[in-house]
């Protein structure tokens, strides 16, 4: 992008310990700017709080350092204009309308008792007009289905207008069709403002065939990092996941994922 | 531009319109039809955002300042005057406001509480008439002159006896509705209430331990000081006990916390009152409330009445801000304790002044503001004030009912509250019933 500022993004030596427990140590995460990388590994190897960390939910050890700037020095609010972060399951208050929703993600613009300007005002319906959400603006959150929710929840993550986003898993319970919509509005936002992406992604084919890069944890370390055909190969699946699966090299050079049945091969 | 590979999208092949999400606000702004589409879409939300800046509202920040700055500053310099492609054409979304307080709402619930006050005045057991009233009221008006024809004693009847008992019923009425809102608000939980962290229990027994230990009149006449020093203090033990048990202060933490203190305060209490029993009728006629006090109560709550509501009504965007829970408001930027602190301060403060005057008045402080949530709208910013305007009219109403059913005699406030509010309640709950809840 022409002389568009991206914000890379650096994390060093990421440590964190929930009730004694440690979930993560020694997580290194490098993302170029404007680049999307997911982040994958099996159930509880600590995706979601590697995220939370970075976002800077959790206490933790180690340095976020976003753009040039080291996340851990600044406010909340200086922060939320600089990182935007998605839960896996947000809380969608059922009569909050879409408008409302998506106008939360100016609040690190708003002064502590202040009230959205028309400024913000005019940002929020701008976002949903690009999301194609413009005319479900008054529409109750509850009256949503779980694509136009997920949308939703991007257009909340947009209004706060930060230059990297955080998704943690943006297609869960996503059908196969939604997932790809989800995935390639991501994919083209990332692309048409310059954001640095990182969303974990359980599904590994998905991961592959939409990131630029590719992150596996496994009980809550770093074990590869690369492109996806690094990263997603069989024997490291087969030892972090205990999964027997073929990958085959797409036309692209994008690896894709497939289980193996007993009697196959 | 970097040279990202079009893959196939979907979302394109749905609509129509979404090719041109990028573009949608591109031909207002010719003067860069040659910037790349989708900087366009951004440069213009971060035009929009340096306009703000600009107005010196918000202290701007380096890191954002930066952004979507594009090739250079000299053409975010030129941008200034140009006219903004929203401001040209604003958005539908823009312009629909749900979730705010409208005009008309805030004029219904006045003129609700208004109504109700002037039921409150007009009826009673003494028979004055409604003329006569009106126009002493009008008479105590600067430059105003009437002759309201009343005898002195219907006067004082009215000046001493039912107007402040009237305000003192809509304050009641307001604050424990307004923290009842808080409340729910801060715990994010349809079933709190302002008694929910040890309020209640702590001024019942700090009202049982006066009335049984210094006994008789002159317990009775430090009643409202000692609900009021109880009810702060219950709900800071429980405070205290929610932070150091739960991990950062949650709110679950401090519920359970809440319902600890309230079981040990409540044990306590009637441990003391078993002590006296001949004093059972007095605590018993305390905690099912009163609002006839007069005006020196009036007074005596008009300072934490105006602290209080000030204070809450000025958190109405937060509480909706937290609505989305504490881990997601601090993704926000909000610092979620720093907010529940100060509103879990003003509610039971409002809640503690209300206790104080009103004793243990139930149900207003539930009920009010999930009606006006149904009636109104869910924003904090509507259910905040409408709930203050809306519990004083109920409680006025209920006082009203309560003075005069069985008049002379008069009914405790309290019970006239869950008689008559919870079938209302039932009813709106019918009348808006919706999916899902």
């Amino acid at each position: 992008m022409s002389g568009r500022r991206t914000y890379p993004l650096e994390v060093t030596d990421l440590g964190v310990r929930l009730d004694g427990r440690e979930v993560l140590s020694g997580a290194a995460v490098s993302a170029a700017g404007g680049e999307w990388l997911a982040v994958v590994g099996p159930n509880g190897a600590g995706k979601s709080t590697l995220l939370k960390a970075m976002m800077g939910l959790l206490p933790h050890t180690g340095e976020v350092v976003a753009g040039g700037v080291r996340v851990r020095d600044l406010k909340p609010r200086e922060r939320a204009r600089l990182i935007a972060y998605a839960p896996q399951s947000p809380s969608l208050p059922p009569d909050m309308t879409v408008f409302d929703y998506t106008l939360l993600g100016r609040t690190p613009y708003i002064p502590y008792l202040g009230r959205e300007s028309a400024a913000d005002r005019e940002i929020a319906g701008a976002v949903l007009e690009r999301l194609d959400l413009a005319g479900f603006a008054a529409r109750p959150l509850a009256h949503m289905s779980g694509g136009e929710r997920q949308r939703v929840v991007l257009a909340r993550a947009l209004a706060q207008q930060a230059p990297v986003l955080l998704l943690d898993e943006p297609t869960t319970a996503l059908d196969l069709g939604h997932q790809q919509q989800v995935l390639e509005l991501v994919d083209r936002l990332r692309a048409g403002d310059g954001l640095t992406v990182v969303t974990t992604l359980h599904d590994l084919s998905l991961a592959g065939q939409y990131a630029d890069a590719l992150l596996l944890l496994a009980d809550g370390r770093v074990v590869a990092s690369g492109p996806p055909a690094q990263v997603l190969t069989e024997p490291l699946l087969a030892r972090h996941f205990g999964a027997r699966v073929r990958v085959d090299a797409e036309e692209d050079g994008r690896p894709l994922v497939r289980l193996l049945r007993p009697d196959d091969r | 531009m970097s040279a990202e590979p079009p893959r196939a999208d979907p979302l394109c092949a749905d609509s129509p319109r979404s090719d041109g999400v990028h573009h949608d606000l591109e031909p207002a702004d010719p003067a860069r039809g040659d910037s790349a589409r989708g900087d366009s879409a951004r440069a213009d939300l971060a035009g929009a955002d340096r306009v703000r800046a600009d107005a010196g509202r918000a202290e701007a920040v380096e890191v954002v300042d930066q952004e979507g700055d594009g090739p250079g500053s000299s053409r975010s310099d030129a941008r200034r005057s140009e006219a903004r492609p929203s401001e040209a054409r604003p958005s539908e979304a823009a312009r629909s406001r749900p979730g705010r307080l409208r005009t008309v709402t805030l004029l219904v619930a006045v003129a609700l509480l208004l109504a109700s006050m002037a039921v409150g005045l007009l009826v009673g057991a003494a028979d004055i008439s409604p003329k006569g009233i009106l126009f002493a009221l009008l008479d105590r008006l600067p430059f105003v002159h009437l002759d309201s024809g009343l005898a002195p004693v219907d006067q004082g009847l009215l000046f001493q006896l039912r107007l402040p008992r009237v305000l003192l019923a809509a304050l009641v009425g307001g604050l424990l509705a307004i923290a009842g809102a808080g409340y729910q608000g801060v715990f994010r939980n349809p079933l709190a209430d302002p008694y929910l962290l040890g309020a209640a229990a702590g001024a019942g027994l700090s009202v049982t331990l006066v009335v049984v230990f210094l006994g008789g009149d002159a317990g009775v006449a430090i009643v409202p000081v000692a609900a009021f020093v109880g009810a702060v203090g219950g709900v800071l033990l429980a405070y205290a006990v929610g932070n150091t048990a739960g991990r950062g202060g949650g709110t679950a933490t401090l519920v359970l916390a809440g319902v600890a203190v309230t079981s040990f305060l409540t044990a306590i209490q009637t441990f003391a009152q078993q002590l006296k029993l001949e004093e059972l009728q007095r605590i018993y006629s305390w905690i099912l409330g009163d609002v006839g006090g007069g005006w020196e109560q009036v007074w005596m709550i008009a300072p934490y009445v105006v602290v209080s509501t000030v204070v809450l009504l000025l958190h109405g965007r937060l509480l909706d801000v937290l609505s989305v829970g504490d881990e997601e408001a601090a993704g926000l930027g909000l610092r979620a304790g720093r907010v529940r602190f100060v509103v879990l301060l003003a509610a039971s403060l409002a809640t503690a002044a209300a206790v104080a005057v009103g004793g243990l008045i139930a149900f207003v402080g539930i009920v009010v503001p999930h009606v006006v949530r149904r009636l109104a709208g869910w924003s904090y910013r509507i259910v905040l004030p409408i709930s203050f305007l809306g519990g004083g009219a109920f409680l006025v109403l209920a006082d009203t009912v309560a003075r005069t059913i069985l008049a002379p005699a008069e009914l405790p406030i309290g019970v006239v509250t869950a008689f008559v509010g919870a079938p209302f309640f039932v009813a709106v709950l019918r009348m808006t019933r919706r999916v899902g809840t």
